[in-house]
């Protein structure tokens, strides 16, 4: 049985541990609060884009013209993962989950005899994937100085992913991010970026546009873009997961240390009690045995 | 007189949604100028000045980057950069023209000889320069 002192310290120990989760939690709340908010903001820009660009893409798919961002290369031989992950731990899974979905898909691309290359962005993937995959890398993107995630930011690694695709390193990429729900769920997703994917609605309302200039160099001008704003909004989606995710882990956390003060105290008082009891014992016999 | 529905969005914001009666846009083959009942029409955009004139009165945007969607009733401009007027400061425009430079430089040196993307840059910076002109700020040297 632990004495007393070990018992009082080990409470204080959990107390504080309690205090910094208790704080890392009300912190993550209030970046959620920003990345939602930015996400939001995004939004309108992200789903006007998609809408144009799957018009555009539904018009000269097909063509023997079409763009190779939007064709693709004619092979699926190379694939481009692009793995996002945090910068930092502690919240939950939410790291462990995308690093998890890439690699398993990684798996299944080597397994049919594909090359894959793996383009890191934030440290934590990096350091998950790295023992099983660390030979794929080709590239990494640190974020660690970015306070505020800003659309310049998506677009270096849209640059960095275009240049790669001009030098025909790769046919296809894949982007891997959580899309947030919300607090307590996020979903691990892989997003096809190059050759571009567009959905388009079966019931969308079909208007005739004039392309000034011709369709096919709006197409050529927009399509890089769309890689950066896809990259954009995966950023974003990602920031707020990686808040919630923690913001529920820390939340967890500080009643899991509750339970364990609780717990504790109980043992500490039980102790006390057993302490006394005995010293009592102890006075009593002693004073029969005079 | 018909008006028609104006939305100016940024990727990191929406800076604009107002009913405006028209609105001029610094497309990439010329500008032009959407009223209610436009033809449809997508154009891109060439770095210049957006302004919108509604029953307020006008704003002006500088934008950069991306296009513009007409419809007959509204007018959608999805700009990689896009700022109000007022917001761009000597320092900002410094940084814009800075941008179009390197990237003019850049050009010509991955594109020895070929004289198409040498020119796109060089036509991006000559509209940054006439941005200059238009609000009243000058590009150092």
């Amino acid at each position: 049985m632990p004495n007393l002192k070990d018992l009082k310290n080990r409470i204080a120990s959990v107390k504080s541990t309690r205090k910094i989760t208790k704080a890392m939690q009300m912190v993550a709340a209030a970046k959620l609060r920003r990345a939602q908010d930015a996400a939001e903001a995004s939004r309108p820009y992200t789903e006007r884009f998609n809408a144009v660009m799957a018009g555009l893409a539904a018009g000269s798919a097909g063509s023997e013209a079409a763009p190779k961002l939007l064709s693709g290369t004619g092979s699926d031989q190379v694939h481009l993962l692009i793995v996002m992950t945090a910068e930092r731990g502690l919240c939950g899974g939410f790291n462990g989950n995308i690093a998890k979905l890439a690699k398993s898909h990684a798996q299944k691309l080597l397994s049919d005899g594909k090359t894959v290359k793996i383009l890191t962005v934030g440290k934590k993937g990096r350091d998950a994937i790295k023992r099983d995959l660390g030979d794929h890398f080709v590239g990494h993107v640190d974020l660690s100085a970015v306070k505020r995630l800003g659309y310049a930011d998506a677009q270096g690694i849209a640059k960095d992913v275009l240049g790669r695709f001009d030098a025909t390193e790769f046919d296809i990429a894949t982007i891997f991010f959580a899309r947030f729900e919300n607090v307590v769920t996020q979903h691990p997703t892989a997003q096809q970026i190059i050759p571009a994917k567009f959905e388009t609605a079966e019931d969308a309302e079909v208007t005739l546009y004039d392309y000034e200039p011709s369709e096919e160099e709006i197409l050529a001008d927009l399509l890089p873009r769309g890689v950066a704003t896809a990259i954009f909004s995966a950023l974003l989606e990602n920031a707020a997961s990686e808040q919630g995710a923690r913001m529920s882990a820390m939340d967890n956390a500080t009643r899991n240390a509750g339970e364990m003060i609780d717990k504790l105290t109980i043992q500490y008082n039980r102790s006390r009690q057993a302490v006394i009891t005995n010293e009592l014992i102890e006075i009593i016999s002693g004073a029969e045995a005079l | 007189m018909a008006n028609l529905q104006f939305d100016l969005v940024s990727p990191e914001r929406r800076l604009a949604s107002v009913e405006a009666t028209e609105v001029q846009i610094p497309g990439a083959d010329g500008d032009m100028t959407a009223m209610a009942d436009h033809a449809p029409t997508i154009t891109t955009l060439r770095p210049g000045i957006l302004t919108v004139v509604h029953s307020g009165g006008s704003d002006a945007y500088v934008v950069s980057g991306g296009f513009a969607e007409i419809t007959a009733t509204g007018v959608s401009v999805l700009a990689e950069q896009a700022l109000p007027q007022a917001e761009v400061t000597q320092e900002i425009y410094d940084q814009m023209v800075e941008d179009a430079k390197s990237a003019y430089g850049r050009a010509q040196e991955t594109f020895k000889n070929e004289p198409g993307p040498v020119d796109d840059a060089a036509k991006l910076l000559s509209d940054m320069m006439a941005i200059g002109g238009t609000i009243g700020l000058h590009a150092k040297n």
